[in-house]
C-alpha cells in the first residue's frame, strides 16, 4: 500500500462512504465515544490542560527549527551503540536499502508493527516482492491484510469500518475459524496465529512514535504489546522513521508520549511505552543481534521552512479525525490516503501533491474544532484554508463549484471567531442554494453531503452550534 | 561494535537549505522551556497518598493490586500463581528475590509442588525464550512505578530478559512501594541522570501499564492480545 489507497475518484469514494450504514455508525459512535475518553483525561482532569498543549507545541516547534542538529546527534547515538543508520530522502532510496538489509540476511519471514510511514513508502509490496511474507502484528492492521489489504481508515484504529461479523468471515475464509464473532474469541485466535509469527520471524519491522537524540533511543507506543514482541524476538529489527519524529531527550519524550496516548486512546498511558536503544547488549538473550534505523524525508523537507512546516509537529494522535464532522460523514476512506481527516487533508497533498488530492483540503467546514484539541496546537484549519489559497491562486486548479464554497467558507474563516463572522457572510455565496433554513443542493464536497441530509443554512444557526445540538441529541445520525 | 551511517550529509544539508541557514553540527543548548505543567501533578504526595492514586488506578487498567510487607510476600506470591492456575514460573535472575526472602517459594516449595521454575540464565541463550514461552507465570520487579498511570518500569539487562513480562500466559509484577513516583516525568528525569552519570542506557526499557488489550474490533474492548492475558501488581513495604 502507498500513500494513496483506492482507485476511485474523491467524489465516487464521498459517495460510496456516505452509504456505507454500518461504517457511518461506527464512525459516529467512534467519534463520540474516543472524543468522550479524550476529555475526561485532558480538559476534563487537567485545569491547566493549556499548558501542557504548549508545551507540546514549544516543544515540537524547537525540534524542527533545529532538526539537523538533533537528527546529527541521533544517529552518532545510534551509531555508537552498534546500530546502522540510513538517511533516506525519497521512499525509493529507504526500500533500496532495506531491500539490501533483507538479502543480506537472507530474511523470509517478517512481522511488523504499526507503521505509517512503513505504508507511506509502500515497504510491503517491495518486501513481498522479494518473496518474503510479510504478517502486520496490531490486531486491526493484521485483520485488514487478511481481508486481501482492505486500506486502513482510521490512523489508530485502522479497522474502524468493518464490524465483528465481516472479521469473523474474513477469519473463516484466511484461518479456517469455527468460532463465533465474540471479540474476545477473534483477538485469541489473532494471539495463536501470530505467537507463531513472532517466533519464527527473522526480521522485526517496527516504526517509531519519537526518537531520543541524547540518547540514541526510539519508543514505540502500543496497547496490543505486538511492538515489544517483534523487537524482543527475530535476530534483525528495521525500525523507519519520519524525519521529524524527534525530541532532544527523554524528559521531552515523556510530555509528548502522554500527550499522545491521552488524545490518541483517552488512556493516560497507554499498556506498552517500549524505549528502545541500539541492538542487544553482548550478553543479552533477547532483543535484535543487529539493528538498523531508516530515517525517512520523502517530501518531508520541502514541508519545512514554508507556511505549512507547522504541520510537521503531528505526532499522529488522530484526535483531529475524531472531532472533525467531514470525516463522520464521509469515512477515512473518502480521503483516498492512509492519513484522513483534518491532518490527511493537510499533509496529503503535501506529500502526494495537488494534481492527486486537490480536493482534500476542502473536505472540512473549516470549523476550527480540530485545531482546538490538536495537542501540540497545529493550526490544521488555518492550513487547510491555506491550501484552498494556494489551489486557487498559485496553482488555478479549483473547479467553479470549488471556487464558489471556498467564496462561502473560506472568506473569514481562518479562525474560530473569523468563521463566525464569516458564516454571517456566507448566504449571499450560498443564496443558490438555500431552500428555507437548510441548503439542500450545496456545491463542491457539500453536494454529496446534502444528498443524503440538508445542510445548515449559516444564517439562522451557525454549524458548530448545529453540530452541538446534534451531537447531543441524535449520537448516531 | 560502531554501526555505520549512510547518506547524513545530503540529507541534512537540504533541511538546513529548508530552514534558509547553515547547517547546525555544534551542540546547542536545551531550551528552557516557558511550560512545566507535568511537575505539578501529585506534587508533594506522600508514597502513602501515592499507593492510593495506584490502587485506585489500577481498577481501570484491568490490574489486581496487592500490598504486603517482607514478612508476608512469599505466602501472596504462592497464593497469586496458584491462582492463576500454577507453573510453570519464569523469573529474571535478580538477588533482590532472595533478599526479600523468596528463595524456599522458588527453590523448595514450589518444586514440591510439582511447580516448574526457572530463572534467566543467559548462558542457557535460546532456552530462556522457548521456557518464557511456555510458562504461565512471568515474574518481574518495577524500577520505577507510575502512581498517576498505574504503570511499572522495567530495565532489561541479560539476567533480565524482555520476554519475561509478554511471553507467559500472565504476568506478576513486584513493586517495592519505594519506587513509587508521581508519573512518567519522574522516571524521565532519572532515565537521564542514569545516562548523564554512567552514558549507558539499558537496551529496553518497559513501560507496561496492565495486561495487554486492544479495542480494535468496534472498538470493544479485549483484554490479553499478545502479552499476558492477565496482570497482579505485589507492592512491597519496603520503607
Amino acid at each position: 500500500m502507498s500513500m494513496k489507497i483506492g482507485t476511485e475518484q474523491f467524489k465516487e469514494r464521498v459517495d460510496s462512504g456516505i452509504h456505507d450504514d454500518f461504517m457511518r455508525g461506527a464512525v459516529a459512535g467512534a467519534q463520540d465515544g474516543m472524543s468522550l475518553k479524550r476529555k475526561a483525561v485532558t480538559t476534563d482532569e487537567m485545569s491547566n490542560w493549556e499548558d501542557w498543549r504548549n508545551h507540546g507545541e514549544e516543544i515540537r516547534q524547537h525540534v524542527l527549527e533545529y532538526l539537523d542538529y538533533y537528527l546529527e546527534q541521533l544517529s552518532e547515538n545510534v551509531a555508537k551503540r552498534g546500530g546502522h543508520v540510513f538517511f533516506a530522502q525519497t521512499k525509493e532510496e529507504a526500500n533500496e536499502y532495506i531491500r539490501s538489509v533483507v538479502q543480506k540476511k537472507n530474511a523470509k519471514k517478517i512481522v511488523k508493527s504499526k507503521s505509517m510511514v512503513t505504508e507511506e513508502i509502500s515497504l510491503n509490496a517491495m518486501l513481498q516482492e522479494e518473496g518474503c511474507e510479510v504478517v502486520e502484528t496490531d490486531l486491526g492492521e493484521y485483520i485488514l491484510q487478511l481481508d486481501d489489504h482492505d486500506p486502513p481508515s482510521h490512523i489508530v484504529v485502522p479497522a474502524l469500518h468493518k464490524n465483528k461479523e465481516q472479521i469473523r468471515e474474513v477469519f473463516e475464509k484466511k484461518l479456517a475459524y469455527t468460532k463465533t464473532s465474540k471479540p474476545e474469541e477473534l483477538a485469541y485466535q489473532a494471539r495463536v496465529t501470530l505467537r507463531e509469527k513472532f517466533l519464527e520471524a527473522d526480521l522485526g519491522i517496527t516504526g517509531c512514535n519519537f526518537a531520543v537524540a541524547e540518547t540514541g533511543s526510539f519508543s514505540l507506543v502500543t496497547n496490543e504489546g505486538n511492538a515489544d514482541l517483534v523487537t524482543a524476538l527475530p535476530k534483525t529489527q528495521i525500525t523507519v522513521m519520519g524525519m521529524e519524529r524527534i525530541v532532544p531527550t527523554f524528559e521531552e519524550m515523556e510530555i509528548l508520549v502522554s500527550l499522545l496516548t491521552r488524545n490518541a486512546v483517552g488512556q493516560k498511558l497507554t499498556s506498552y511505552i517500549t524505549v528502545l536503544t541500539g541492538p542487544r547488549e553482548e550478553l543479552d538473550v533477547d532483543g535484535p543481534e543487529e539493528f538498523h534505523l531508516v530515517i525517512v524525508d520523502n517530501g518531508r523537507s520541502t514541508i519545512l521552512g514554508g507556511e505549512f512546516q507547522s504541520v510537521l509537529q503531528c505526532i499522529r494522535c488522530g484526535a483531529c479525525i475524531n472531532v472533525c464532522p467531514v470525516y463522520r460523514h464521509i469515512g477515512g476512506h473518502s480521503y483516498g490516503s492512509i492519513y484522513p481527516g483534518p491532518i490527511g487533508a493537510v499533509l496529503t497533498p503535501l506529500l502526494g501533491g495537488y494534481d492527486e488530492y486537490k480536493e482534500l483540503p476542502y473536505a472540512s467546514t473549516l470549523c476550527g474544532a480540530c485545531t482546538e484539541v490538536c495537542p501540540v496546537k497545529i493550526p490544521l484549519h488555518n492550513l487547510l484554508h491555506k491550501h484552498r489559497e494556494v489551489i486557487v491562486e498559485k496553482e488555478g486548479k479549483a473547479p467553479v463549484s470549488e471556487k464558489l464554497l471556498m467564496k462561502a467558507f473560506g472568506l473569514g474563516a481562518a479562525s474560530p471567531t473569523l468563521y463566525k463572522i464569516g458564516s454571517k457572510i456566507a448566504p449571499a455565496a450560498l443564496n443558490p442554494f438555500t431552500s428555507g433554513d437548510k441548503i439542500s443542493k450545496g456545491p463542491g464536497p457539500l453536494k454529496a453531503w446534502t444528498d443524503i441530509r440538508d445542510f445548515p443554512a449559516p444564517n439562522k444557526e451557525r454549524f458548530r452550534d448545529w453540530f452541538k445540538h446534534r451531537e447531543k441529541g441524535d449520537k448516531r445520525p | 561494535m560502531i554501526g555505520t551511517i549512510h547518506n547524513r550529509d545530503k540529507f541534512l544539508n537540504q533541511i538546513a537549505s529548508r530552514l534558509n541557514r547553515p547547517r547546525i553540527s555544534a551542540p546547542i543548548e536545551r531550551p528552557e522551556w516557558k511550560f512545566q505543567p507535568q511537575y505539578d501533578v501529585y506534587k508533594d504526595a506522600t508514597q502513602d497518598e501515592l499507593l492510593e492514586i495506584l490502587t485506585e488506578h489500577c481498577k481501570k487498567i484491568h490490574t489486581k493490586i496487592l500490598t504486603t510487607d517482607l514478612q508476608g510476600l512469599a505466602a501472596v506470591v504462592h497464593d497469586v500463581v496458584a491462582d492463576y492456575g500454577g507453573g510453570p514460573v519464569v523469573t529474571w535472575k535478580d538477588e533482590r528475590f532472595a533478599q526479600w526472602g523468596l528463595d524456599s517459594l522458588i527453590k523448595q516449595q514450589w518444586p514440591s509442588e510439582n511447580i516448574d521454575v526457572f530463572e534467566w540464565d543467559y548462558t542457557l541463550g535460546d532456552e530462556n525464550i522457548h521456557k518464557a514461552e511456555k510458562a504461565n507465570v512471568g515474574i518481574t520487579i518495577s524500577e520505577i512505578t507510575l502512581a498517576e498511570s498505574g504503570t511499572v518500569v522495567l530495565f532489561s539487562d541479560k539476567d533480565k530478559g524482555r520476554t519475561v513480562s509478554f511471553l507467559p500466559a500472565t504476568s506478576i509484577m513486584l513493586i517495592p512501594k519505594s519506587t513509587l513516583v508521581p508519573r512518567m516525568t519522574q522516571a524521565a528525569v532519572k532515565m537521564r541522570e542514569i545516562y548523564q552519570k554512567t552514558g549507558h542506557v539499558a537496551s529496553c526499557i518497559n513501560f507496561i501499564t496492565g495486561p495487554s488489550n486492544s479495542a480494535d474490533i468496534e472498538l470493544n474492548l479485549v483484554v490479553g492480545v499478545h502479552g499476558p492475558i492477565k496482570a497482579t501488581y505485589i507492592v512491597i513495604n519496603d520503607l
